[in-house]
């Protein structure tokens, strides 16, 4: 009797094991199927452009009046589907024009130079090294891309709090207060439009960067705007630091602008 | 013991009443279910004769692969999505995928109505206007 309990339990204990190792080789086995043959990969395009962080250099003194900037914003907007509302409140902009003392609120002396007065200053997003606006997101919509620098939006989980225009000190975003798509006049089909209640701003045309483009604006600029790459010492933008004077806007709030202008 | 026939009675109409529905679609409605509705391919898309991946996944799974594309293209600059055949694809909703599929009532409607799912994916990612009614 005890002789057939113990030969009983034997069997039992090695049945277990045996149904027990099963499912774990087969896990295992699959796994090595999995690594040799991969599903799918991701990768950059060939022709992307890259950089530690993008920059911009706004060359005011190539600018006289507005007819030179209006180009450049018409551009940005076509491409990227920006809606023109008549009621200024509702106004969406990516990029657009102001004036030095509104642009430069801290430099702005009581009197300046007639020529400074009355140049038109092409205003975007800042691309901020330190943007306040990813912090006070709360979804994570917008966020600073590791990669380039870009300080980038995903529209698709935007929830419309607008915390982001609170924190921005320069303006440079803004909201879909009404459905944009009947202010749209002509619908690039290449580039998605944005809902009612989604913030908006200039992306540096990193869908443009990623196809080896330059931003439409500084296509358009005839070389009045520069960009290029902040930390290759190399490159254009830095080149151009290097041998002007340049500002930076609201330089003093510490979120490290990343567009410069040579005045 | 002594109302041991109402309590089984009482039973039996409480789980005649509990299947009821599907008491109803077995016998009484049977075979009255919509047929999955048809999909009509544009010619592009014939052409090509395969999706991003198998016509199967893509069937039940073409919203996670949405979602990874956008992940990898808005997030880590990525837009190449090369699959297991070894061919290459631009990760984009608009351009890519409503290239082929330009037929948005006879291709993605349709499965979505039936599904009774209303993805709102149109609203920005334009459809081709040639579909515009």
């Amino acid at each position: 009797m005890e002789n057939s309990r113990r030969n009983f339990l034997k069997i039992a204990g090695f049945s277990a094991l045996g149904v027990g190792t099963g499912p774990v080789l087969d896990a295992f086995a699959k796994e090595a199927a999995q690594a040799t043959v991969p599903e799918y990969q991701i990768k950059k395009g060939s022709e992307a452009l890259t950089a530690r962080q993008w920059a911009m250099v706004v060359d005011t003194r190539k600018f006289e009046s507005s007819k030179d900037l209006e180009p450049l914003v018409e551009a940005c907007h076509k491409i990227h589907n920006v809606p023109k509302f008549e009621n200024k409140r509702h106004e969406i902009k990516w990029i657009w024009e102001e004036e030095y003392h509104n642009a430069f609120p801290m430099k702005a002396a009581k009197f300046v130079s007639e020529k400074i007065e009355h140049t038109p200053f092409a205003v975007l997003c800042n691309h901020c090294e330190n943007p306040p606006c990813v912090r006070a997101c709360p979804t994570q919509a917008t966020f600073k891309r590791e990669s380039d620098g870009i300080v980038l939006m995903d529209f698709h989980r935007c929830i419309g709090c607008r915390f982001c225009m609170a924190a921005c000190p320069f303006g440079a975003r803004s909201f879909n207060f009404r459905d944009p798509e009947p202010f749209i006049a002509e619908k690039n089909t290449k580039f998605p439009r944005r809902t009612k209640g989604v913030v908006e701003k200039c992306n540096f045309c990193a869908e443009r960067l990623a196809v080896g483009q330059l931003p439409a604006c500084v296509e358009k600029s005839k070389g009045a705007l520069v960009f290029g790459d902040l930390y290759d010492p190399q490159s254009e933008v830095r080149e151009l630091i290097k041998t002007n004077y340049t500002i930076r806007r609201k330089q003093s709030l510490g979120t490290e602008p990343s567009v410069y202008y040579i005045v | 013991m002594k109302d041991k026939k109402i309590i089984i009675a009482g039973l039996v109409i409480f789980l005649v009443i509990l299947f009821s529905p599907f008491l109803y679609n077995m016998f009484v409605n049977a075979g009255s279910a919509q047929p999955a509705p048809e999909l009509v391919l544009t010619e592009k898309a014939k052409a090509a004769e395969a999706c991003v991946r198998s016509t199967e996944y893509m069937k039940a799974e073409h919203m996670k692969v949405l979602d990874l594309w956008r992940h990898s293209v808005v997030r880590n600059a990525e837009r190449i999505y090369v699959n297991s055949k070894g061919q290459e694809f631009t990760m984009s909703l608009s351009n890519t995928c409503l290239d082929c599929h330009s037929n948005k009532a006879e291709f993605c409607d349709r499965c979505h109505d039936y599904a009774s799912v209303r993805p709102y994916c149109w609203d920005c990612h334009i459809d081709n206007p040639k579909e515009k009614k």
